[in-house]
């Protein structure tokens, strides 16, 4: 029997498996940021052990870091004391840290690939679960907490039992206006947020296919939305075409050897999935959330469901305080409701492609008067090539801020919050109470659509503008 | 991680399905160094008004007076959301040993393991028979057993638990030290893949 993709990369990392236990799993690139892992530090410095594989350790500063006037200290007291934990645990134990000031800070799911250390193959972790992401390049990647952290600083490897096996195969040709934000915001409306719990999910197709690597990333990087332990992708001449050349991508004959044993990287025809749906890319539309977790979601044109007719009692419950909280009816149509905010950033959608697609649908436009419009670029590489490429011009002159690398309004951890009671169209990747700030409204949704918001003011079928 | 053999307890229950970790924990807390002080903040939000500690919301759990115990008893898909391992912290500050639940989001599930949490996972019906006991009610977890019994009624549920992770869980064992003790393999591992 064919192996799956994820059964050639897990058996060449596993170390030992424990009878009846968990794989200690090798990790091959760890990649950590200020806010999980003071503890993991702290952690082997109290056992008295040294990083096994310090150099196998990337770190970055991105959840705490403001992302205005980032030459100055930050204000807060206690993000302060993070970022500088950060820095002073990272010099202390050889850590190389991309930290605040340096050209490659940003957030670790955008950084990782930009940088070329995201390689197919690999196993990648992070105290992060968006570190599903990097799995766009063929990786196993998933999230783990900060005792995970501690386990690879102490051993380069964690304990992990191993999941079952999902595919999800996407075929066909995409309606216009409809991107990879509004597939993974699909499938997750369709399995629910727990739907994909205790799998890994692989992605195929040819609508996966036909995306570039920034549309793949923003995919698996909602997989841990449906409760995915990652997701991941087959690499391809995509992948390798998007990898050559960056900073820590293999050069030269190490870069064809790179070529030959990538190109293994797929699942056999015969190999046996655990659970596998079918998708048809056709009756995907522009999606949006009205709920406080992220499987609550509709075509942009649909109704919120009518709760009276949800059968099952604990999910109807669910969805009338989703409702609730949210400020919205049962049954109610989204379209041209009034939004204050637009968020458009985060490691879902913060790359180079999104800011391109938002810029080329606003340009020569104004924002409506009655939104405040975010513009938060990934990485300080991003937002460079958004100066490069003009895009600040045509972003302020629509009336958009354009503010510095960080995580920003995703996760309402730094300075940059959604007021209490009002509604936010955002990139981001989680709508759960609070997360933009207490009492915050997300509607999530992709940067096309939280860009046509920008300019009407209202929740708008992108369709209608193109 | 101390041992966990056995819990009798009263519980506190929120029958609530998806529990997010910010729920838990919101990101605003998440800016300590230590593993310790979290619990104050345990569902801060869902725990006072206008996050005014002078202003507990009356008709959450946690501000009733008649709800205590080691236990927390939840809907299903408790957990899910961000890999923030200061959840598992929170509610062991708070003095939560066990959360039972109907269905864990894998991160936490591990996370709580880590931390000497015991996830106990029991079928919708026993859940619900769960959150028809009166606030007296006590129940009684035997990790060696791998059971969960209401101890008015008698009804008792079998958990599944990895045999590892069990043996950690009552012996206190963690896994960075049985990790410590295999560096010499992972070494020769390193070495039998450099090509």
């Amino acid at each position: 029997m064919g192996k799956t993709l994820f059964d050639k990369i897990w058996d060449k990392h596993v170390v030992e498996t424990i009878n009846n236990g968990p794989s200690v799993l090798y990790i091959d690139r760890h990649f950590i940021h200020e806010v999980t892992s003071p503890q993991a530090f702290k952690g082997i410095e109290q056992r008295g052990v040294s990083l096994f594989r310090p150099k196998q350790t990337i770190a970055t500063a991105d959840h705490n870091v403001p992302t205005l006037n980032q030459h100055l200290p930050i204000k807060d007291e206690l993000s302060r004391m993070q970022v500088e934990q950060l820095i002073e645990n990272c010099e202390k134990h050889g850590v190389e840290l991309y930290g605040l000031g340096h050209p490659y800070q940003g957030i670790v799911h955008v950084i990782g690939p930009e940088l070329g250390i995201t390689q197919p193959g690999m196993t990648i972790v992070c105290g992060d679960s968006h570190t599903s992401t990097h799995g766009a390049f063929g990786t196993i990647a998933f999230g783990i907490g900060t005792s995970e952290v501690e386990m690879v600083f102490a051993s380069q490897c964690v304990l992990q039992t191993k999941p079952k096996t999902m595919r999800i195969n996407i075929e066909g040709a995409l309606q216009k206006g409809v991107v990879s934000k509004d597939i993974i915001l699909y499938i997750i409306a369709k399995i629910s947020s727990s739907g994909a719990t205790g799998y890994f999910v692989e992605y195929a197709g040819s609508t996966i296919r036909s995306l570039s690597m920034e549309a793949r990333m923003t995919i698996c990087n909602m997989s841990i939305e449906m409760g995915a332990r990652g997701g991941m992708i087959a690499p391809d001449e995509t992948c390798f075409e998007y990898i050559k050349g960056r900073a820590f991508a293999p050069k030269g004959e190490s870069w064809n050897e790179s070529i030959n044993k990538w190109s293994q990287l797929y699942s056999d025809s015969d190999a046996i999935f655990d659970s596998e749906i079918n998708i048809n890319a056709a009756d995907i539309q522009p999606m949006i959330t009205y709920g406080t977790n992220p499987g609550l979601g509709i075509a942009i044109n649909g109704n919120i469901p009518r709760t009276e007719n949800i059968v099952d009692e604990g999910e109807r419950n669910n969805i009338i305080k989703a409702l609730k909280y949210m400020g919205l009816e049962s049954g109610a149509s989204l379209l041209g409701m009034p939004v204050q905010h637009i968020f458009i950033g985060s490691c879902t959608n913060s790359r180079i492609e999104d800011l391109r697609e938002v810029a080329a649908l606003v340009k020569g436009k104004k924002k409506n008067s009655s939104v405040h419009v975010m513009i938060v670029p990934g990485s300080q590489q991003v937002a460079k090539q958004v100066h490069a490429e003009g895009l600040d011009q045509i972003f302020a002159e629509a009336g958009f801020q354009v503010r510095q690398a960080g995580c920003s309004a995703c996760l309402g951890m730094n300075e940059d919050k959604i007021p209490a009671g009002e509604y936010c169209i955002s990139t981001s990747n989680r709508n759960f109470e609070g997360r933009q700030g207490a009492g915050a409204r997300t509607l999530l949704a992709s940067p096309l659509t939280a860009a046509a918001a920008a300019i009407t003011g209202v929740v708008t079928d992108i369709r209608a503008m193109i | 991680m101390k041992a966990l053999q056995k819990i009798h307890s009263r519980f506190v229950p929120l029958p609530m399905e998806n529990i997010d970790t910010d729920q838990i924990i919101p990101a605003r807390f998440l800016k300590a160094t230590t593993r310790e002080g979290f619990g104050k903040n345990l569902f801060r939000d869902w725990r006072y008004i206008n996050n005014d500690e002078s202003m507990p919301k009356n008709d959450f759990a946690l501000n009733q007076s008649q709800y205590t115990g080691e236990i927390l008893v939840a809907g299903k898909n408790f957990g899910c959301g961000s890999s923030r391992e200061h959840a598992a912290w929170s509610l062991l500050d708070y003095g939560f040993n066990a959360v039972v639940s109907s269905f864990f989001a894998d991160i936490f599930k591990n996370n709580a393991l880590n931390n000497g949490v015991l996830p106990v996972t029991v079928s919708d019906n026993f859940l619900q028979e769960i959150f028809q006991q009166g606030n007296e009610s006590t129940l009684t977890i035997n990790v060696e057993a791998q059971t969960i019994t209401i101890d008015a009624t008698g009804a008792s549920s079998h958990f599944e638990i990895n045999p590892y992770k069990k043996t950690c869980l009552l012996n206190g064992y963690d896994d960075i030290d049985f990790l410590l003790s295999k560096k010499e393999l992972i070494s020769e591992f390193e070495k039998s893949t450099k090509e």
